[in-house]
């Protein structure tokens, strides 16, 4: 009964709001039909409606799903720094991370639904019902890693939201041996997706022992942008209190990944370049292009570039506490890693390929508007859950309310 | 055995509700029950047996002509290997064609499970340099030399270890193979393959009905859908039966060369023995079964 209420107060906060509000709904609502026009059509024809073909066998939408689990992953470490320098709103901080991180998983879990070939036959996966790979394939590993990620970051959030609505004490103990549980997980999940490519001979250009920790660098810097700005809108929105230092630490937080980012690729293209083998190709297709196909050229540049200004308007200390330079900094540290993880992290895998073929690809209009149907689904999801947890946590959205407000009804009648 | 039971009666209980929710919806029975079924190597003789029935008419029905569908199991004693002469091949891609036809590839999206390297006779075996798309009016060119390329059947194949639902897997004899109605399609094993030797089929494969091949073999040459990645299987439906694979027969220069390494009298045997072969990319560890070597 108290549920079914919960989830009836929850549906009508969805529909109450701003003009701006309803602005973002109706945006969210055009993008998911466009998209999901594009994606009709692959489920018709099959994958031969991407660009995709035998020589870059995985490409945007693979991207797409290691960027969603870097920021998944982030989301939630941004707990550590919350509590080592003892911010405030720790609480909030981790509900907000852990709810961004749900739904990263879930969407990054849905690139690989739209990837492959036979997505009804996905349960082939599964222990017993299935003939799962495990312990061989990293795949299997990965899908459990986020299987697991997503189950432990659901329960702690609807456990605390749950708490708070029913004005009960939540269960301390328990949170806190999960949350912490929960960070080395979120390191786990993007580990294991960087050992996913990382454990193919085959393809030099992944096969380096800095995949991995060039991937967790990267992450630190686009997960927490995401939340730089909510918070920032939170502040405004609601009574969520969290003060500029804390915002400008995260910011500092994200240079040092940069710089730690930045240190590994050096480290990487000084040992390709200097020895100067065939493996090179992959970074000089990607960095120059090779002969007349440079078609990967305007993005990785873009990248770099996005990068380095974002480092620059962070390292000074000046752009960093001034807003408006902190949110372009956010901004295009954002993108930056997007098109790194999107295009530049997997394409020059297959390019050229295992033969030394070049096959040229850039993603089809039906790639773009499924991951856009993905990422607007995402962003609607998540406006969704933000939604509820404000209400909970700060606009006194509890079971007492519900029942007054059932109680004034009744008077009414 | 009792667990395998209760878990088949579950399926079955689940396939039932499953199919009386959807027979309501207009979906069939028989598509529910392949979407049902197992991985193959987790069925028993009857269930096989069963299948291959139920194929072979779906094959009738589709292409208006009798099939013979086989699950011949690999023969004791037996490891089937490939040698190729590098100093005999021209370069004229019959055995392409040839394979496209016994195996039943798709003609529309094409399909080739055998690439021919061009390469340059200065620079050696070099994949950097070489060149799938050549087309001149006659081959071989000059200053060329051609290298084809197609499964390697690795003695530690990536692509059979990387597979997330084991849905590809070394055979007894050494033949690696795919079960197309277990593969999920997401193509880890295209990525893990170092030889390029495995295809997806990104759209709804075509063969036109007078060009089918109608000797077939379960983990061969019969028909893939949309979806699954497929691979040479050194045309386990011939070699099985004692026959060479077809790339074998239509070499016109003899290039290519087929049999069981286990047999100390086989012509492969005589080749590893009296000639020096190589295989590619050997720092990968994949140890092929494919051999190449320079004859002449
Ligand atoms: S050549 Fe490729 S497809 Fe064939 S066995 Fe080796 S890894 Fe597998
Ligand atoms: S594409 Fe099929 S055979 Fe290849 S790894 Fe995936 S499920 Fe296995």
């Amino acid at each position: 009964m108290n549920f079914i209420r919960f989830v009836k107060g929850s549906v009508q906060l969805f529909f109450r709001g701003t003009k701006t509000y309803y602005a973002w709904l109706l945006f969210l609502f055009v993008l998911i039909v466009w998209g999901a026009g594009g994606y009709a059509g692959q489920l018709r024809d099959g994958l031969i409606t991407t660009n995709m073909r035998d020589s870059v066998s995985w490409a945007f939408y693979i991207g797409n799903f290691t960027f969603l689990v870097g920021v998944a992953a982030a989301a939630v470490m941004l707990v550590i720094p919350a509590y080592i320098y003892n911010w405030k709103p720790i609480k909030e901080i981790t509900i907000f991370g852990e709810l961004l991180a749900v739904c990263a998983v879930i969407m990054s879990i849905a690139f690989i639904v739209v990837d492959i070939g036979n997505p009804m036959r996905f349960w082939h996966m599964l222990p017993i019902l299935g003939t799962m790979n495990f312990p061989y394939s990293m795949l299997s590993w990965d899908f459990f890693f986020l299987l697991a990620y997503l189950i432990i970051n659901f329960v702690v959030v609807s456990h605390l939201l749950y708490s708070i609505f029913y004005q009960k004490e939540y269960r301390k103990k328990m949170v806190l041996t999960i949350v912490f549980l929960s960070i080395p997980m979120a390191v786990g999940i993007h580990t294991v997706t960087a050992f996913l490519y990382n454990a193919l001979p085959a393809r030099p250009f992944w096969n380096s022992a800095l995949l991995a920790p060039r991937f967790l660098a990267s992450a630190f810097c686009s997960g927490p942008a995401i939340l730089l700005i909510l918070f920032q809108i939170l502040r405004k929105v609601t009574s969520f209190e969290i003060k500029d230092e804390a915002i400008w630490r995260i910011a500092e937080l994200m240079v040092y990944a940069m710089f730690i980012y930045l240190f590994f690729t050096i480290a990487e293209l000084f040992k390709e370049f200097y020895s100067g083998t065939q493996h090179l190709l992959y970074w000089k297709y990607l960095l120059f292009g090779i002969g007349d196909n440079k078609e990967l050229v305007p993005y990785s540049w873009l990248s770099i570039g996005m990068g380095f200004a974002a480092f620059i308007l962070f390292l000074i200390p000046k752009t960093r506490k001034n807003f408006v330079t902190l949110n372009i900094g956010t901004v295009l540290i954002y993108s930056s890693v997007y098109v790194e993880k999107g295009i530049a992290l997997i394409i020059p895998g297959f390019t050229p390929d295992v033969l030394g073929q070049i096959y040229v690809y850039t993603p089809s209009m039906t790639e773009i508007r499924t991951a856009v149907m993905i990422f607007s689904l995402g962003s609607l999801l998540f406006t969704f859950l933000v939604k509820v947890a404000i209400a909970i946590i700060f606009e006194n959205y509890n079971i007492g309310s519900i029942r007054r407000e059932e109680e004034s009804v009744r008077i009414q009648a | 055995m009792k667990k395998s039971n209760s878990r088949r009666s579950f399926l079955k209980n689940i396939s039932l509700a499953s199919a009386s929710a959807l027979a309501l919806s207009g979906c069939s029975l028989k598509e529910l029950e392949k979407f049902f079924q197992k991985n193959f190597r987790t069925l028993s003789e009857k269930e096989k047996k069963q299948l291959i029935e139920e194929l072979e008419a779906e094959y009738k029905e589709k292409y208006h002509k009798e099939f013979h569908l086989s699950d011949k199991p690999a023969m004791d004693g037996t490891l089937f290997g490939y040698a190729l002469d590098i100093s005999r091949c021209i370069g004229c891609r019959k055995c392409v064609y040839a394979c496209v036809e016994e195996n039943n590839q798709s003609r529309e999206p094409q399909i080739h499970w055998i690439q021919v390297l061009q390469m340059e006779k200065e620079k050696g075996i070099d994949f950097v340099h070489s060149d799938v798309h050549y087309n001149p009016e006659t081959v071989p060119e000059e200053g060329h030399f051609y290298l084809p390329v197609q499964c390697q059947q690795c003695r530690t194949p990536q692509c059979t270890t990387v597979c997330p639902v084991k849905a590809t897997w070394q055979e007894p004899d050494g033949i690696v193979v795919v079960d197309y109605n277990w593969c999920i399609g997401c193509r880890y094993c295209m990525a893990a393959c170092p030889y390029g030797a495995r295809h997806f089929n990104w759209g709804k494969p075509e063969i036109p009905e007078e060009e089918i091949n109608t000797e077939m073999h379960y983990l061969g040459n019969r028909p893939r859908m949309k979806g699954v990645v497929e691979k040479c299987t050194f045309c386990i439906q011939r070699v099985r039966e004692g026959r060479y694979p077809a790339c074998v027969e239509i070499c016109p220069v003899g290039a290519r060369k087929f049999g069981n390494l286990l047999d100390p009298n086989s012509e492969i045997r005589y080749i590893l023995e009296n000639k020096r072969v190589l295989v590619l990319k050997e720092e990968l560890n994949t140890q092929p079964k494919f051999y190449y070597f320079f004859g002449v």
